[in-house]
């Protein structure tokens, strides 16, 4: 993306400077959506038990969350005050349905495991959050940068829960066996360390349930907040 | 029978909070007091008691193309079912905001102790999540009912019973990075697992709660 945004900047109205760099980089950790903000967990744990489906959630997050911003922004000036949620909801379920009917057509395997939180994409908070919070009152260059940095923050905390969950619930990453025996490792033990290492490794079945993933959230937190003391608040 | 199971299923079985984590922002954030969390857990099973039988009226009479009253006009099967999210928001979105005018007129006093929590509900993930899984598991209509009641029941419980802990928790030495949110996560990665005592954890089929 900053590729793009680079060369853009050579246009004016689409400036890449500090401030932009700063509204992508920031909700990768002091504004982060998911450890500072408290947006999107609802939908963000129950998608991290694979990491291919974290990813897709993730692309398909930062999609809806940038082109909402940027429809919001470019209709900021003429919605109504009294009727703004529901033409943010509006925007933000079209986006949602053209996502859905993408990803049924492309994949269908991940579709259906991922079955009602793409639907649920709608009431992720970061978005309505972040239609509230920055698209209303901003120029829709900068919302757009806004709504990929955000969507990024989100991917990243995603991705390392999933790393983690799939790593030590299945010993695989994007469904590469890679610690545990494989059945052909059991099988045939002459084979020394076969295809994957730590062959005693047994799959620990509680990362595969939602609550390891309150855990893995709240130990992000704990180093996050140790290393930057600033972050901390104590309500 | 029927009824009743649904209700305790939805409550505590599969609670919409502690099981499937779903409405967890406003869980997380409205938990700091009991006080709050009482006032959005009733507004939370008001508006999905009210929100799943109308949403089952509109998927099933103008969404499904087997039963859709377009369908019957026709002659043709039509599929409307891509409009489920946009109708679906929509019916949220005004029944949260008739739910606050009607309560506005008939209980000044219950409308000012709930006061923000009520448009707050709109973006409550588990009132969506409630409606969707409804369709998928094709429920009727005096299921649908039971099944919006006892999952609001069960978010009720949910903030309930976290706020009290966190009121607790503050008393405790906590270390000072893990305090406030932290902590609010850990415990509630430890109640989901108390609540999952209740189906009893199955190793052998983890994917029941999907």
């Amino acid at each position: 993306m900053a590729d793009t945004a680079q060369v853009k900047a050579k246009e004016g109205t689409f400036a890449f400077g500090k401030k932009e760099k700063q509204l992508l980089s920031d909700p990768l950790n002091d504004n982060n959506p998911i450890t500072i903000q408290v947006l999107g967990i609802c939908s963000a744990l129950a998608v991290t038990t694979l990491l291919e489906k974290a990813l897709v959630m993730a692309i398909a997050v930062i999609f809806v969350i940038a082109f909402a911003n940027l429809f919001t922004s470019l209709l900021r000036k003429s919605i109504p005050k009294e009727v703004r949620m529901i033409v943010q909801l509006i925007i933000i379920a079209f986006l949602v349905t053209v996502v859905e009917l993408t990803l049924k057509a492309a994949n269908y395997p991940i579709f259906k495991e991922l079955s009602v939180f793409i639907g649920l994409i709608i009431t992720n908070c970061i978005v309505m959050g972040r239609l509230e919070a920055f698209a209303m009152a901003n120029r829709p260059w900068r919302s757009f940068l806004d709504g990929i940095g955000n969507g990024l923050g989100y991917g990243f905390i995603l991705l390392i829960i999933a790393f983690f969950r799939e790593l030590f619930g299945k010993g695989s990453l994007l469904g590469f066996k890679i610690i545990g025996a494989t059945p052909e490792y059991i099988i045939n033990t002459t084979a020394g360390w076969g295809q994957t290492f730590f062959g005693w490794y047994a799959n620990n079945n509680l990362m595969v349930l939602p609550a390891s993933a309150m855990f893995i959230v709240g130990v992000i937190i704990w180093i996050q907040r140790s290393k930057y003391p600033r972050l901390v608040d104590a309500s | 029978m029927e009824y009743i199971n649904i209700f305790i299923k939805a409550a505590f079985i599969e609670n919409m909070v502690l099981a499937y984590f779903l409405g967890m922002c406003s869980y997380l954030a409205v938990s700091k007091t009991v006080k709050t969390a009482v006032g959005l857990g009733a507004a939370v099973i008001f508006v999905l008691g009210i929100t799943m039988p109308i949403n089952w009226v509109i998927s099933t009479y103008l969404l499904e193309p087997s039963t859709n009253i377009i369908s019957s006009l026709y002659g043709d099967q039509i599929d409307l079912t891509f409009l489920r999210f946009i109708l679906f928001i929509a019916v949220i979105a005004s029944t949260v905001q008739l739910v606050e005018m009607i309560i506005e007129k008939v209980s000044p006093t219950l409308y000012t102790s709930l006061g923000i929590f009520l448009p707050l509900i709109t973006v409550n993930c588990a009132i969506l999540g409630g409606s969707l899984f409804m369709v998928s598991r094709e429920y009727d209509f005096g299921e649908s009912v039971f099944f919006g009641f006892g999952s609001g029941f069960g978010f009720f419980l949910a903030i309930i019973a976290i706020a009290a802990i966190r009121e607790k928790i503050r008393y405790s030495d906590v270390p000072p990075a893990l305090r406030g949110l932290g902590m609010a996560f850990i415990l509630t990665g430890l109640m989901g697992i108390a609540f999952m005592s209740l189906m009893g954890i199955d190793p052998a089929n983890l994917t029941a709660g999907h």
